[in-house]
Formats: C-alpha cells, sequence, structure tokens
C-alpha cells in the first residue's frame, strides 16, 4: 500500500501526517492525532457517534477516508469547550441532563452544532426528524430535544 | 437564626434535589475515557475468527500465508492457552442443572456463529485484520436444533454431550391447587407469548485492554464491564492470580444494559495473552461481533392461561415456558437468571392464590443469553399484562376497572406472590390511579372511541408491574451462583487536606453515581458537594467490589454511603467537640463547617483534618481517631418498585406502522436521590422497551445463522420513535431500608413492551387479532391480519 502525506486543519491546528489510503478519518483523528473525543460506534455510517465537521458540514467520520480530507478544515468535539468552559451546545446537554454514558455525546453535540447553522428546527418534530440520523440508547432523547429547543429558540430563526 | 440553628430536618438537602451531574463535563468535552481510548506504549491488537457455523466439530486449523502480513505478531487457538488459563465455571444449586465451562476459545467444538475460535495479535487491529483473510477453519458440521421446541426434545442433538441433555434448567412454582381453581373459574383466558430474542446494543462496544506488569508481575485489565468486581474475582482463580497481582477496572463505560455484566471469552483472552506476550492487548469488539457475540435476551415461550371469576377476580395462572439459553451458560448468572425471573415474576403485582409455573431452559447454537435490563420481567409482563386485558376484554369490564380489583392493596402488604416473593408495601394502586389520572383516561377512551368512528385504529393499554430491587443476602437470584449480589461496601476517608474521597464497588456506565452518591454523603455528612470524589468502577477499591446490575447501585451503595458518613461524621464532630472545647452534642457540621448550638465558635473542615493528622499533640493520642470509615450495607431483603405504565397507540391502516400517541409511567421508587437522574433513567428504559415491542429482534434463520449484520439491520429506536413520556412520581411509605430508596434503572424496560402489546391489541380489537409475538413490526401485523382473512373472517371497520 502506498501511503500517503496529508495535510489537515484540526479544530484550528494544522497537522501533516503519512497515513495508508485505507485509514479512516475516525481511526486517524483517535490513533494518529490521538483526539479521542470522536467515537465509534458501529462502523458503518449508522449510529452518527463518529460525526465531525468537515468544511463546516457533518459528516460521519467511519465512512470517510483520511486521505479524502486532505487540505481540509475539520472540527472535532475537543475544539467545542474545555471541561472547565464548555460551550453553549455542550452546557445545554448538561442542563438538560442530554446525556448518560455520554458515549453518543461527541457525535450528538457535533451534529447538533452543524443543524444549529443550517437547519429551521422550528418544531419538535422537526428537531426529532433532524436528529435521527444519531442514535442514542440511554437518554430515549427525550432530554436533548429539550436541549436543542432551547438552543434553536436562543438562535431564532435561520436567515 | 443563623442556619445552624434550624433543626436538621428543617434544612435544604442534597437528596431529592436536580443537582447537574458531575461526571458531565468530562463526557460533554470528549474528555471521557473509555477503554478504547487508552493505548499504552505497545500495545497489542486483537482480531478474532469466530464460527461461521452453528455446530460443528473443528478439525483443522490452517494460518496459511497470515505470518507474512507485516505486523503480526501471534496467531492462538484453545490449544496454545489452554495451559494457562482455566475456564469459567457458573455454578447453581438448581437440581438437574448444568454448567458449561466458558474458555476464551472454542475448544474442541464450536456452538454459535460468532463463538471465537482464532485470535490473531499483531501491531495494529488492521493488521489484524488482514490476517484473518489467511486463516482457513475446516470444519466437520454436526447436526443441531435452533428452535427451543426442538432442542427440547428427547431425541434432539446435544450441544454439551457432557450435560446429557439441551435442558440444563428446569424449575417449577406451585402454590395451591390451580386444577380446582380452572374448574370453577367462569372465564379462562390464554396464550401462547414470545418476545424474540434481542441485544442490548450499548453504543460503545465491547471494549477490553490487558496490561502485564512484569516488575510487579500483576495485571490489569480496562474494561467496559459493568461488574469490574465480579470479573476481577472470577479472573483470579482463573489466572491463579492473588487480587493483589490483578486489578479490574471500568474505566468510563458507554453504556450496559445489563449485557456488560457477564464475563466474556474476550476478557479472559487479553489477559491471558498480555501475561504470555508481556506487552499491553486490547480487543475492541466491532458492531458486527456485538450483534453476534454479545449476551442476548429474552426468547421464551410462554404457554400461560389464567382462570378469573365472573365478577373479574384472578384466582388462578397456568404456565409452561421454554426458554432459549443460547449456547454457554453465562459466568456468573447462569442460564437459570433469565429464565427462572420469567416464571416467578409471572403473578405480577396481582392477588392470586393458585399457581403453577415450569420453566424449561434449553440449550441452542446461538449466542448465549444474559442479564438484560429488565431480567426476565419484561416477558413475564407482557404475558401477564396481555392475559389480564384479554380477560377483562371477555368480561367486557374496563381494563383499569379490572386492575383495580386484582392489584395488591395498601393493607395487604407485606404480601407473599403465589411464587413466593415479598412485596414490601409499595404503590401499587396508587401507580395505576396516578398513570390514569395524568393521562386523563376517560378523557382518552372518548378520543379513542372518536377516532373509530371515523375508521382510525387507535388503541390503549396498559401495563402494571412490579420488579424487586436492591436486593439483599437473603434473596438470591439464581441459588448457588458465584457471587455475592446482596451487601455493598462504601469507604470514605477524609485527608489530611480536608478532601473527601468516597470508594465504592459498584460501577457505573451512565447512571450519574458519581453524583447521587456525593448527594446521599452531602446530607449525612454535612460537607460541600465539590469536596467529594466519588469513586467506584476499580477492584482495587474495596475489598469486595461488585458492579452495577439489579437496580441495586442507589439501594446498596446509598445504604452503604449513608452509614459511612455517619461514622466519619461522628468521628469529625469528636475530634471537634475537643478542638472547640464543646459538648459534642452542642456540634453540627454543614457545608464543612463545625459550627457549636452554645458559642459562635466554627471549624471548617479542613482546619480539623488538619488538627488530627498534622498538627501533633492538639488531639490527645487516646482520643485521636482517623477520618475514615468503611461500613458494608446488607438490605437483607429487597424492595418492591413498583409502576403503571398507559400507551396509546395509532395504527396505519396502509402500512401498518404504529405511532406512539401518548405515553405516561407512574412509578413508586421510593425516595428519589435526584429527579433529573430518575426521569433520565425513565426515559431511556421506555426507550429501549419501545425498542423492543416494535423494532428490536435478533434472528436466527434456520441454517442457524443470524440475519442481522448491522444496525441498518438490527432497528433501534430513534429520536423520531420514540415520544414525550410523562412521568409521575408516586412516594409512597418508604420501605424500610436504611435512605429509602427503591431502585428503578430497568422498569421503563418491563412495562413498555406489555403496554405497547396492549395498546395494538385494542387498536387492532375489531379485526379479531392478539398481539401474542414481540416486536409487533408491520410485517407481524400484515401476518395477522392476513392470517385471519385466510381463515375467513371479514375484515370490519372498528366500531
Ligand atoms: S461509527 Fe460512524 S456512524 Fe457509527
Ligand atoms: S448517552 Fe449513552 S448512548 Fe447516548
Amino acid at each position: 500500500m502506498v501511503e500517503k502525506t496529508i495535510t489537515v486543519g484540526v479544530n484550528g491546528m494544522s497537522y501533516t501526517r503519512t497515513v495508508e489510503p485505507r485509514m479512516l478519518l475516525s481511526d486517524f483523528l483517535r490513533q494518529e492525532l490521538t483526539l479521542t473525543g470522536t467515537h465509534v460506534g458501529c462502523e458503518h455510517g449508522v449510529c452518527g457517534a463518529c460525526t465531525v465537521l468537515l468544511d463546516g458540514r457533518s459528516v460521519r467520520s467511519c465512512l470517510t477516508l483520511a486521505v479524502q480530507v486532505d487540505g481540509s478544515e475539520i472540527e472535532t468535539i475537543e475544539g467545542q469547550g474545555e471541561i472547565d468552559r464548555l460551550g453553549r451546545v455542550q452546557e445545554a446537554f448538561r442542563q438538560h441532563h442530554g446525556l448518560q454514558c455520554g458515549f453518543c455525546t461527541p457525535g450528538f453535540i457535533m451534529a447538533v452544532t452543524d443543524l444549529l447553522r443550517h437547519h429551521p428546527l422550528e418544531s419538535d418534530e422537526q428537531i426529532r426528524e433532524a436528529l435521527s440520523g444519531n442514535i442514542c440508547r440511554c437518554t430515549g432523547y427525550e432530554n436533548i430535544v429539550n436541549a436543542v429547543r432551547e438552543l434553536a429558540r436562543e438562535r431564532g430563526p435561520l436567515t | 437564626m443563623t442556619d445552624h440553628q434550624h433543626p436538621a430536618e428543617l434544612r435544604p438537602k442534597m437528596v431529592g434535589t436536580r443537582v447537574k451531574r458531575t461526571e458531565d463535563p468530562r463526557l460533554l468535552a470528549g474528555m471521557g475515557q473509555y477503554v478504547d481510548d487508552m493505548s499504552p506504549a505497545g500495545t497489542l491488537h486483537v482480531a478474532l475468527r469466530r464460527s461461521d457455523q452453528p455446530h460443528a466439530r473443528i478439525l483443522k486449523i490452517d494460518v496459511g500465508e497470515a505470518f507474512s502480513v507485516p505486523g503480526v505478531v501471534a496467531i492462538y487457538d484453545i490449544s496454545d492457552i489452554e495451559g494457562e488459563i482455566k475456564p469459567a465455571i457458573p455454578t447453581s444449586r438448581l437440581p438437574g442443572y448444568y454448567a458449561t465451562p466458558n474458555w476464551p476459545l472454542a475448544r474442541g467444538k464450536v456452538r454459535y456463529v460468532g463463538e471465537p475460535v482464532v485470535a490473531v495479535v499483531a501491531e495494529s487491529r488492521y493488521a489484524a485484520e488482514d490476517a484473518l483473510e489467511h486463516i482457513n477453519i475446516q470444519y466437520d458440521p454436526l447436526p443441531f436444533a435452533i428452535r427451543q421446541v426442538d432442542a427440547v426434545k428427547d431425541d434432539a442433538p446435544l450441544l454439551h454431550e457432557e450435560a446429557g441433555t439441551n435442558t440444563i434448567i428446569r424449575r417449577e412454582f406451585k402454590r395451591g391447587d390451580v386444577d380446582a381453581a380452572f374448574e370453577e373459574a367462569a372465564v379462562i383466558v390464554k396464550g401462547r407469548f414470545r418476545m424474540t430474542r434481542k441485544t442490548a446494543v450499548a453504543m460503545e462496544n465491547r471494549s477490553y485492554l490487558a496490561e502485564w506488569d512484569g516488575r510487579k508481575q500483576s495485571l490489569t485489565l480496562h474494561t467496559s464491564s459493568g461488574s469490574p468486581g465480579i470479573i476481577r474475582d472470577v479472573l483470579s482463580s482463573c489466572l491463579d492470580l492473588p487480587g493483589t497481582r490483578l486489578r479490574v477496572v471500568a474505566p468510563d463505560v458507554g453504556g450496559s444494559f445489563g449485557a456488560k455484566g457477564s464475563l466474556y471469552p474476550e476478557e479472559m483472552l487479553v489477559c491471558v495473552l498480555a501475561r504470555k506476550l508481556k506487552r499491553p492487548v486490547k480487543f475492541i469488539s466491532d458492531r458486527l461481533e456485538d450483534l453476534s457475540a454479545t449476551s442476548q435476551a429474552f426468547d421464551e415461550l410462554i404457554e400461560a392461561e389464567l382462570a378469573v371469576t365472573s365478577n373479574g377476580m384472578l384466582i388462578g395462572l397456568k404456565a409452561d415456558v421454554i426458554g432459549d439459553v443460547g449456547a454457554y451458560s453465562i459466568y456468573p448468572w447462569t442460564a437459570a437468571l433469565e429464565t427462572v425471573q420469567v416464571v416467578s415474576f409471572l403473578p405480577g403485582p396481582y392477588r392470586m392464590e393458585h399457581y403453577r409455573g415450569r420453566i424449561r431452559g434449553v440449550l441452542t447454537p446461538k449466542p448465549p443469553t444474559g442479564p438484560y435490563r429488565g431480567v426476565g420481567r419484561p416477558s413475564s409482563t407482557f404475558a401477564m399484562e396481555r392475559l389480564v386485558e384479554m380477560a377483562a376484554r371477555e368480561l367486557n369490564m374496563d381494563p383499569v376497572e379490572f386492575r383495580r380489583k386484582n392489584l395488591v392493596r395498601a393493607e395487604e402488604f407485606p404480601y407473599r406472590t403465589a411464587s413466593g416473593i415479598i412485596w414490601d408495601k409499595s404503590a401499587f394502586q396508587e401507580c395505576l390511579e396516578g398513570a390514569c389520572e395524568k393521562a386523563d383516561y376517560a378523557a382518552l377512551v372518548r378520543q379513542r372511541d372518536a377516532a373509530r368512528r371515523e375508521g382510525r385504529w387507535v388503541g390503549i393499554g396498559l401495563a402494571s408491574y412490579a420488579e424487586l430491587t436492591g436486593i439483599g443476602s437473603r434473596i438470591s437470584v439464581a441459588p448457588g451462583m458465584p457471587i455475592n449480589t446482596g451487601t455493598e461496601t462504601s469507604k470514605i476517608e477524609i485527608d489530611a487536606t480536608g478532601a473527601i474521597t468516597a470508594s465504592f464497588g459498584i460501577s457505573s456506565h451512565g447512571q450519574g453515581l458519581e453524583t447521587t452518591l456525593a448527594q446521599v454523603i452531602v446530607d449525612e455528612l454535612g460537607c460541600k458537594l465539590e469536596d467529594i470524589q466519588v469513586r467506584h468502577g476499580d477492584s482495587a477499591l474495596v475489598p469486595m467490589s461488585s458492579g452495577t446490575y439489579a437496580s441495586r447501585s442507589a439501594v446498596l451503595g446509598g445504604g452503604a454511603a449513608t452509614l459511612a458518613a455517619r461514622v466519619v461524621k461522628g468521628k469529625v464532630l469528636r475530634a471537634a467537640a475537643f478542638l472547640m472545647e464543646q459538648n459534642v452534642d452542642d456540634l453540627d457540621i454543614r457545608d464543612g463547617i463545625i459550627a457549636s448550638r452554645q458559642s459562635n465558635l466554627t471549624m471548617t473542615l479542613k482546619e480539623v483534618a488538619s488538627a488530627v493528622y498534622t498538627q501533633m499533640g492538639r488531639i490527645p493520642r487516646e482520643q485521636r481517631e482517623d477520618l475514615t470509615a468503611s461500613e458494608t450495607y446488607d438490605p437483607y431483603l429487597g424492595t418492591a418498585c413498583s409502576s403503571t405504565h398507559l400507551a396509546m397507540v395509532e395504527i396505519d391502516p396502509e402500512t401498518y406502522g404504529v405511532e406512539i400517541r401518548r405515553y405516561v409511567v407512574a412509578e413508586d421508587c421510593g425516595k428519589i436521590i435526584n429527579p433529573m437522574i430518575v426521569d433520565g433513567q425513565v426515559h431511556g428504559a421506555v426507550a429501549q422497551g419501545i425498542g423492543a415491542a416494535l423494532l428490536e429482534e435478533i434472528i436466527h434463520d434456520d441454517n442457524g445463522q443470524a440475519v442481522a449484520a448491522s444496525l441498518a439491520d438490527y432497528l433501534v429506536p430513534v429520536a423520531g420513535t420514540v415520544p414525550n413520556i410523562s412521568i409521575v412520581h408516586i412516594e409512597a411509605d418508604l420501605p424500610n431500608n436504611v435512605g429509602g430508596f427503591r431502585g428503578m434503572g430497568e422498569g421503563g424496560t418491563i412495562g413498555a413492551p406489555a403496554a405497547i402489546a396492549n395498546a395494538v391489541s385494542d387498536a387492532l380489537a375489531h379485526l379479531g387479532v392478539s398481539v401474542e409475538t414481540l416486536p409487533i413490526t408491520p410485517e407481524r401485523i400484515f401476518q395477522l391480519l392476513r392470517d385471519k382473512a385466510l381463515a375467513g373472517q371479514p375484515i370490519q371497520t372498528p366500531t
């Protein structure tokens, strides 16, 4: 396998690494960059735990190859806030108890970050529909919906 | 009056408050540490070649060119490691039981598709998986019976010849004269109920990392287990390592729901390999492996009949159950856990004199069944609650009124059920009323009837149940299991800086126990929340470490925390009394400040700790006590947790899709430590129950192959499938245990399948069909209606 050198921006930092062409973006983030906040729940694109933002839009890092993101900007959970200074989406999840085991949480936070930028999120039905690409096995979703409803209200209508 | 002069009971309490969780910031910031997030230098990765045969003798394993793959370090089958580990034996005292030996890799035979056979160890998971492709296993296929109705027969092919039978579990419960009761009955209803096989699907797959420390000749296993203490104890004997040289740690764990609480072959494997190769060894399951090799649940065939008098009183119940336990009896719970609970809980929260319930648990070539949230009771509640609504329908009685007549009443507690379970006082009737009131049952019935007049398929269903939680040493769910489930230890230590460490044997995989146990300690000890660090999930913390399962951690952990905090508080106050020259009875502590009722003197916890530990001479030697305590709590019996669920559904007459329109839960979980967390547990458990009712099913075809290979085939609820859930908390008389807590983590999964099955049956009643198999998928509804049509029953519009 011919390895390839790629340069990727992650949370505002630039990284250059040489990787096998088959390396998944999820493995690249977790193993090469030791950014283990991005989780892998299925490795086949269904659960959404591995969601990151690629040039501002959410993608499943388990369905993306590292070599595909050469030259792009990636945002991961580690860029959303600090343990002692959570970002707004993270804070809303905490406030509303939108997480239990926390395994699906980074994927939800990233997906919601994207939705807040691009999705109307006008009704509970729309919110639930929009969240349906991410699986949470602990919360039964209600508190996640509550958190997103509050965030959407704060944001106001999309312009 | 200053705060500290308030009598203790008037002070604001932490217990009962919506405290934000202490574990959240790290999880939200992506700083949680799950097993796969750890990569010590030199870690080797394991990939497994699993059986593609349901039952076969292993003839030959040919590794071919596997070693030519760069990075491959070793390839093992059982013959390479069996001298270095003993099998785990899940003992039980049940007569006629056979404890299947559980090995890390298949030995001689394979017994289910997905069973691990060959382990490849390599520098990376990619390399290990590449090498798997080169391995060729030659099998001699053996006959098998994949369905329990066949496996139970005398002439069925045997999965474990040594057992002499496939039927390794037999148990019968009997009370009264059930045949006479059926003769007297005005109405008899019966059904053949089945909740098909399912699996837990925790979002974090099972993950194990073992590290061998050559200097100390000791092993540390990091595991996604829900029961690290239990795993330590069994591995200690399998690996012949004392507890001082074997530590089992569950770091952040991404859900378990029971399924991660058993010992797994891969857990044994990484330990043996780390010791053998003297390097860290990691195994991370992928989702396909999870669907085919993590323990599964349910899969009982329940033939049951209920006898009722003409005025609607339950008089007798008969059940014959065949449980499909899979290929092995799981360690430590045994194949008895789920199966026996189905028949022991079948009579439910109802008053009933005559009962005969028999269970046979049979081995089949499928992944082992094991504990899953609710254990046995989702199936028993489904069968019983269907029978209850069928009987009410026969008698033309309202199902709520019917339950009201038969649920055990307040004055009848403690009530011994027909199977011998004792319900301490719990709000059976009040939960029923609470759910109906919250839902406005009368209005819902009117709405349903109006919708029906428009030709819509709308139905209402209820389910009432009780479960036994927080069980103590007197009760054992499966007698003779190789573990103690009845006690729990809390060790509280105030150090020289005044910081408080509280250590427990339980573990947490989403329950928020770092927060709730700290809340309990704050109230008992009088310290600040932020001064406490709760530690759990590590076998090295307390002598008898266990885990979190069976709705026990709040009851037992909370009880132990209460006891230990009281002892430490006593020590703090005695030291402070000496230092402040006050009478100990005049002192109290709150927010970490000790104050006297007789003077304006105060001292901080930090000052007391410093005086005790570092300022020699301030307290005379005879009076000096370490500010520590270790207390073990044994509730002896268990406590009932009861609930009623109410669901309204609508079925699309064209797609047969079921939509849940309203969902209400009323439950009595005793004193609530953190209402936010309790509601979250209810939401999550109900969502899983909805999955079991409508979606989730592990199917094995006639060739023994599992059909679901991904989460695109095994469907779990997503945000769009789950409704909002209204919750009513009913706090009846508190149970007679330390703290007054009841366990509640499992309940939703128990009530939801039954309530939804009843609602769907109600919606389809005009078509003459009744739900007896779950999940009730559109395809099953279609089949039911088609069978009915083929039988010549005209399909009518609802009335
Ligand atoms: S891990 Fe990528 S979608 Fe599940
Ligand atoms: S919080 Fe556990 S899977 Fe979502």
